[in-house]
């Protein structure tokens, strides 16, 4: 369902936008960071738990505003859902926030799904990690991760690879 | 023992390495290196289809660092002709950009919700994909290695990397976890196949990873946090929100299906996942 309004209302062009590019955010990001700097918030909750890949159709949110009062740029404050729409695998249903008559918010109503994503952030010690003193370990590995290099000891550790590479 | 066939540059303002075990269709005679013997690998018989003479081999890694150079002239906000740079100074629009900055900016949003906020892009009113683009250069190199029919092999930039297979003596691939307080030694030993592995953490002589969320420097009494997962893309975005978010970070990890880290804190003491212990390497050497 298209709103008579989308074409001249460049938020909400930007909202369609948002879905038919297929690539999640991508639009309303710029949009908002342009906008509202970092002040605008996009939460995306995939329901399928995996990374989306690039191309996923994503359909067009049905906002159902059609309001009779606007505000000076178009949008009456308040919050507004969409339909529940079915992409392919995943079930989206998009919550718009209007503040200001300025998008805010756009919320993706979460759906069970696989991993979770909502992880409470919990500072206290958490039992069932497991806990013990670092101790040197042989040096004779393929592969070392750790932690970046300054400048000096990344020189000196390109000059130990190259060394290793040619030998 | 087979070759390993290895080349590292620097890019990225980083060392990175491409390393590829090199196939033999034909064992090496006196070697104990027959089929059936027990030291074969899996994929040895596959790979003897598919040999690569070395001069191959070499051409297809530097096939690979021609991509990273891609990568960085794209990505690098370091240059002004860059399309990231275009795109921060509001010369280009996202509906203009190439599907792979398109790509990585529609990553990076999800990897935002999926960290809530700690894994950021954006700071500042710029995007800046540069700790997101790494884990996925890496990323996409293995798939590119692996198309070309490679079957063990590692690449890594700067301490993240994705390895897969086996080395070349046929054991999964053996990744030391640098000593955050020696950065000449090695504190944890782990045997690795098949895994993207990155590390998160502060530079030796300060700190370089702000908090995206406070907006402030990171917890100090958190050296670093090594992440591993399926995929090194995934591990890096991890591992950098999980650095952000101090002692909780590793709380996270333990949280994410699929993934396990340790993390190294001031007290020079680690804290793991609680599936870690499988990647532990205990052979002897």
């Amino acid at each position: 369902m298209r709103n008579a309004n989308n074409k001249k209302n460049p938020i909400k062009r930007g909202i369609k936008k948002f879905f038919y590019t297929g690539f999640v955010a991508s639009t309303f990001v710029l949009y908002a960071l342009q906008n509202h700097g970092t002040n605008a918030t996009v939460n995306v909750l995939n329901t399928s738990g995996a990374l989306s890949k690039p191309g996923t159709a994503v359909a067009a949110l049905n906002t159902t505003t059609t309001s009779s009062t606007l505000a000076s740029n178009g949008y009456k404050d308040g919050t507004y859902t969409g339909p529940v729409v079915n992409v392919r695998l995943w079930y989206v249903q998009v919550q718009a926030t209007i503040q200001g008559g300025q998008l805010t918010n756009v919320q993706f109503l979460q759906y069970p799904n696989e991993r979770n994503t909502s992880v409470r952030i919990n500072s206290s010690a958490n039992p069932q990690l497991i806990q013990e003193a670092i101790q040197a370990q042989s040096a004779n590995v393929n592969i070392i991760t750790g932690a970046t290099l300054t400048s000096q000891g990344f020189q000196q550790s390109l000059q130990a690879a190259l060394s290793q590479a040619k030998g | 023992m087979l070759k390993l066939i290895s080349e590292t540059r620097l890019m990225w303002d980083m060392p990175i390495t491409v390393a590829v075990v090199e196939p033999t269709a034909f064992p090496e005679t006196g070697s104990s290196a027959q089929p059936g013997e027990g030291n074969e690998y899996p994929g040895a018989l596959q790979q003897a289809e598919l040999r690569q003479a070395p001069k191959n081999i070499e051409a297809l890694i530097s096939g690979i660092f021609d991509y990273f150079q891609y990568v960085d002239d794209k990505f690098s906000t370091f240059k002004p002709l860059s399309e990231i740079s275009m795109i921060n100074q509001g010369l280009l629009s996202l509906e203009e950009a190439s599907l792979d900055m398109q790509s990585v900016i529609a990553l990076g949003e999800e990897i935002r919700q999926e960290t809530n906020g700690y894994f950021n892009i954006a700071r500042h009113g710029r995007i800046d994909p540069l700790g997101l683009v790494k884990g996925w250069a890496l990323s996409n190199a293995a798939d590119k290695l692996r198309e070309a029919g490679c079957e063990n092999f590692y690449v890594e930039a700067g301490g993240d990397f994705q390895a897969v297979g086996l080395n070349a003596e046929g054991q999964p691939w053996r990744v030391g976890i640098r000593n955050p307080f020696n950065i000449g030694e090695i504190v944890k030993v782990l045997a690795i196949c098949d895994r993207g592995v990155a590390t998160s953490g502060t530079y030796i002589r300060g700190q370089h990873i702000d908090n995206p969320v406070s907006g402030g420097p990171t917890d100090p009494e958190i050296l670093s946090i090594t992440v591993i997962g399926p995929d090194v893309y995934e591990a890096d975005c991890y591992a950098t929100a999980a650095f952000a978010m101090g002692r909780a970070g590793i709380g996270f990890i333990d949280a994410l299906e699929g993934f396990e880290g340790y993390m190294i804190d001031i007290n020079k003491t680690a804290t793991y996942t609680r599936g870690f212990e499988r990647y532990v390497n205990h052979a002897s050497h």
